[in-house]
Parts: structure tokens; C-alpha cells; sequence
């Protein structure tokens, strides 16, 4: 690996993304919209706007980018520059840590004007600190990064790349105990939704609501961060230098 | 003569169920610019991405300023270009070569690049503003600008008027003067003329490895047209 080389693929990432005005717009201004619409929605119910709206602070940046992420990453497949890319002395690993610095610089960004909104305006509580939400929320956005560079090859089309979110990310959704505790889901669902990453997550961030900085909250994490390496080295496995 | 820049012996490439490259032998020589003329489907990206590494192939060798294709160590010596442009259309054209320059420890000639390909005054416009033909030459322009010794370009021309064409088969003659070594591809047999040395390729087989004017006598024909026609219809390839 070379640090330059992965420097330059963030900036350029970066880059890519500042001339695309309308796309950052709706990466801060959607998930903000929506966590005043639920604040609203549970106007007289702040302990679920605290229990949703802070689960939702670790979903949006997975879902986000994700997206962001295969579409990109797909564009680089079929427009020629991945192949260009290989014949240069740029490394996988490069190309993998260019991307994901690029996004967690988003991310930030993401999460800052949300949390700003949510916690300084909306009176959303975060007891455990806010380090352990914007460390749980770049884990997700980096877990969505790696989920979407695996899918996008599995994509032929920037259609195909988008449905594969409700297939990879729905499910996660109804399953990480947002919706119902997962203590209470039937034994497969439960045991589906103890191996699926966005749960830990989501446990993750009830720990900061209860204010509990425990082994749980710990632990969350390192799956977590876990399963991004996982999702990495698969994607990265499809990333081939030589083609048939 | 001294050692070709680049050696393909027996060369058997599968694409799919499809066998694209028959055994293809040649040799491009160092400092020339190389022709690989034939029709659109006979093979030519196929071996152009051999030859830089980037595809799988069944059989047989290929050789790259000694070494064997797609070693690690010609990733700095070797500037590719695409059939289509494949740059950032997103991105300026400046943010392009200086992206592509840092991943070729290139210097900082992004200026003298861009004026050499005949886009002096548009770097800070967006590539996806520009023309099908001024995407092509930031598309080369990306692959100068590290200065690699090893120049492989597919169809650099498509789609560019005369006198930009003139022009840029001028750059390649300047840059084989210095001593770079160019492989370019073209189906339009006006180029081929030229070219110092032609490896006309069709249906994966190769039916000459030779100068233009050499090519012309061994056929009698009047043109280079004439003297492909001749060789893929009366002979075996070689």
C-alpha cells in the first residue's frame, strides 16, 4: 500500500462528490428533514423519538453510503477507469482506503449537521456522549461502503445496483430491533437478525441512550467493525487486475 | 537490431466461449510506433490488453521491456488508453491528470501535457462538457502524463478531423524520437501509412509483421488497403 496514492484517491473521491452538488445536498438535507419529521410525528411520545432517532443516526450513513458507494464503484467497473486504474501501480488496498477515507470525511459531515439539528434543536439525548455516536455512525457508513462495493459486483446496471439496497438493506432493517426488541422475535429471526451487522449497531447506540458504556457497547462495535473488514476483503476479492 | 520492447510468442487468448487470438506471434521494436491495423472484431483490443497486463490469456507468452506482462514492475512503464475514454467525467480535466500524475509518480507537467494534445485552455472545464473526441485526447493526455517508456493505445483518433489527427500522429512521432515506444491501434488504413512497422490483425490471426514499404513490395500493391485486401484474401497467415 501506498499512503500518496490512497490520499489522491480520497481527494479524488472528494472531488468527485463536491461537483455533485444535489447529491450532498440530499445526503445532509434527507436524513435532517427526516429527524424533524419524526420528532414531530412523536411529539407527544419523546421517549420513542429517542429510541428511533438515535437508531436512525447509525442507519442513515449505512444506507446512504451504500448507495453512494455502488453506484460509484460500479461507474469504475464499466466506464473503463478500474480497468485503467489496474494497469497503474495503484494497489487494491489504495483504492479501498482512498474510498473509505473519502466517506467517513462525508459521514462526518452527515452526521454532524444531523446531530447538531437532532441533539441542539430537537432535544434528542445522547447520555453516553456523542463521541460514541459518531463513532458508531462512521462504523456504519464504512460497513455501508463495504456492503455496497460487494454488491456492485453483482450489478450489471446502476438499476440493479440501486435495488439491491432494499434486498441487502430492508432486511437488515426489520431486523435489527428497531421495529420489535429482537428478544422477542421467533428463534430464526432472532438468530437471522444476531447475524446481521446493522444489529449491533442499533444495540450500540440504545447503550449511549440508557448512558451505559459497558463490554456491550464494546463489543457492538468490534462486530461491527468486524464485518466491515469481512465485507472488504470480499469486495476486494472481486476487484480483479486481469479479466477474461 | 536491438531487443523488441515487446515479445508475443504463440499467444491463444479465450474470451467467453470464443477464442479471440489464434496463436499470434510478434515483435514490437523499441523507439517505433508500432500499427496494429485490421477490422473492428479481429482481435486488436484483445492483444493490446495482453500486452498490458490486464487480460486473462490461455496460452503462449508475452513479453514486456523483459519482463512478462502485467509484472508489477511495468505498472509505472506502461501508459494505457481505452477504446473509450476512461477518465472521470465528473471531474475537471485538470483534476484527471493530476489524479492520474499522482498515481504515476508523474511530475507536475499537466500544462505542457494538455498544450501537446491540443487542449492548452481546457483544464478547468468539467470532461463531461467536452466534445466525444476532446474526452478522447484527456483520456491520452491521463496516459503522458507519467512519461512511461511504453506507450499502448487503442484507436487514440477515433473521431477527430484531419488536422487534429495529423497532429497527434505528429506527437507520437516526437515521442518515438525520444524514445518512447508506441503500440496504436487503428481499423482506418489511412493511418497505417503512418506508422513505422504494421501488425495487420484479423479474425485473431496475424497476416503481416513488417514496414509499410516492405508490406507494399512483398504484395504489389498500390496502397495499404490493397495490400491487406491481397493478404487476407491469397495468403495464409503468417
Amino acid at each position: 500500500m501506498n499512503p500518496a496514492i490512497a490520499l489522491a484517491t480520497a481527494w479524488r473521491v472528494l472531488r468527485q462528490l463536491r461537483n455533485d452538488p444535489r447529491t450532498i445536498a440530499l445526503l445532509v438535507a434527507a436524513p435532517s428533514g427526516l429527524m424533524i419529521l419524526l420528532r414531530y410525528v412523536y411529539d407527544g411520545s419523546p421517549q420513542t423519538f429517542d429510541r428511533i432517532g438515535l437508531s436512525l443516526l447509525g442507519i442513515f450513513p449505512l444506507v446512504t453510503m451504500f448507495l453512494v458507494t455502488s453506484v460509484a464503484m460500479l461507474r469504475e467497473r464499466t466506464t473503463g477507469t478500474l480497468e485503467r486504474l489496474f494497469t497503474t501501480r495503484l494497489a487494491k488496498l489504495d483504492l479501498l482506503v482512498g474510498y473509505a477515507l473519502a466517506f467517513a470525511v462525508t459521514t462526518c459531515v452527515q452526521v454532524g449537521v444531523v446531530s447538531l439539528i437532532a441533539f441542539g434543536w430537537l432535544g434528542l439525548d445522547a447520555p453516553a456522549g456523542l463521541a460514541w455516536v459518531l463513532a458508531l455512525a462512521l462504523a456504519s457508513a464504512l460497513l455501508g461502503m463495504a456492503l455496497g462495493l460487494l454488491t456492485s459486483a453483482f450489478a450489471a446496471t446502476e438499476f440493479q445496483a440501486v435495488q439491491f439496497l432494499p434486498a441487502v438493506v430492508l432486511p437488515q432493517f426489520l431486523l435489527c430491533g428497531l421495529l420489535t426488541p429482537r428478544s422477542q422475535m421467533v428463534d430464526v429471526l432472532r438468530w437471522l437478525s444476531n447475524v446481521l451487522p446493522m444489529s449491533y449497531a442499533v444495540e450500540g447506540l440504545a447503550r449511549v441512550r440508557q448512558g451505559v458504556v459497558d463490554a456491550v457497547l464494546i463489543r457492538d462495535l468490534v462486530v461491527v467493525t468486524g464485518c466491515i473488514v469481512l465485507a472488504l476483503a470480499l469486495g476486494a476479492a472481486t476487484l480483479r487486475r486481469q479479466t477474461s | 537490431m536491438t531487443e523488441p520492447a515487446i515479445a508475443v510468442e504463440d499467444l491463444v487468448v479465450h474470451r467467453g466461449n470464443r477464442q479471440v487470438l489464434f496463436g499470434v506471434s510478434c515483435a514490437v521494436p523499441a523507439g517505433r510506433v508500432t500499427g496494429l491495423l485490421g477490422p473492428s472484431g479481429g482481435g486488436k483490443t484483445t492483444l493490446l490488453r495482453a500486452i498490458v497486463g490486464v487480460q486473462r490469456i490461455r496460452s503462449g507468452t508475452v513479453t514486456v521491456l523483459g519482463r512478462p506482462a502485467g509484472d508489477p514492475a511495468l505498472r509505472t512503464r506502461i501508459g494505457y488508453v481505452t477504446q473509450a475514454p476512461s477518465v472521470y467525467t465528473d471531474l475537471s480535466v485538470r483534476d484527471n491528470l493530476r489524479y492520474f500524475a499522482a498515481l504515476t509518480s508523474g511530475a507536475d507537467r499537466i500544462d505542457q501535457v494538455l498544450a501537446s494534445v491540443g487542449l492548452p485552455d481546457r483544464a478547468a472545464d468539467r470532461v463531461d462538457e467536452l466534445s466525444g473526441g476532446e474526452r478522447a485526447r484527456v483520456s491520452l493526455a491521463c496516459a503522458l502524463i507519467g512519461g512511461p517508456p511504453l506507450l499502448v493505445l487503442d484507436e487514440p483518433t477515433v473521431g477527430l478531423d484531419p488536422v487534429l489527427r495529423r497532429d497527434l500522429w505528429q506527437l507520437f512521432h516526437d515521442l518515438a524520437d525520444a524514445g518512447s515506444t508506441l503500440v496504436v491501434s487503428s481499423h482506418v488504413m489511412d493511418e497505417a501509412a503512418r506508422c513505422d512497422r504494421l501488425l495487420l490483425l484479423r479474425e485473431g490471426r496475424l497476416y503481416a509483421d513488417d514496414t509499410p514499404a516492405a508490406i507494399l513490395r512483398q504484395t504489389g500493391a498500390e496502397d495499404l488497403e490493397g495490400a491487406f485486401l491481397r493478404l487476407a484474401s491469397e495468403q495464409a497467415p503468417r
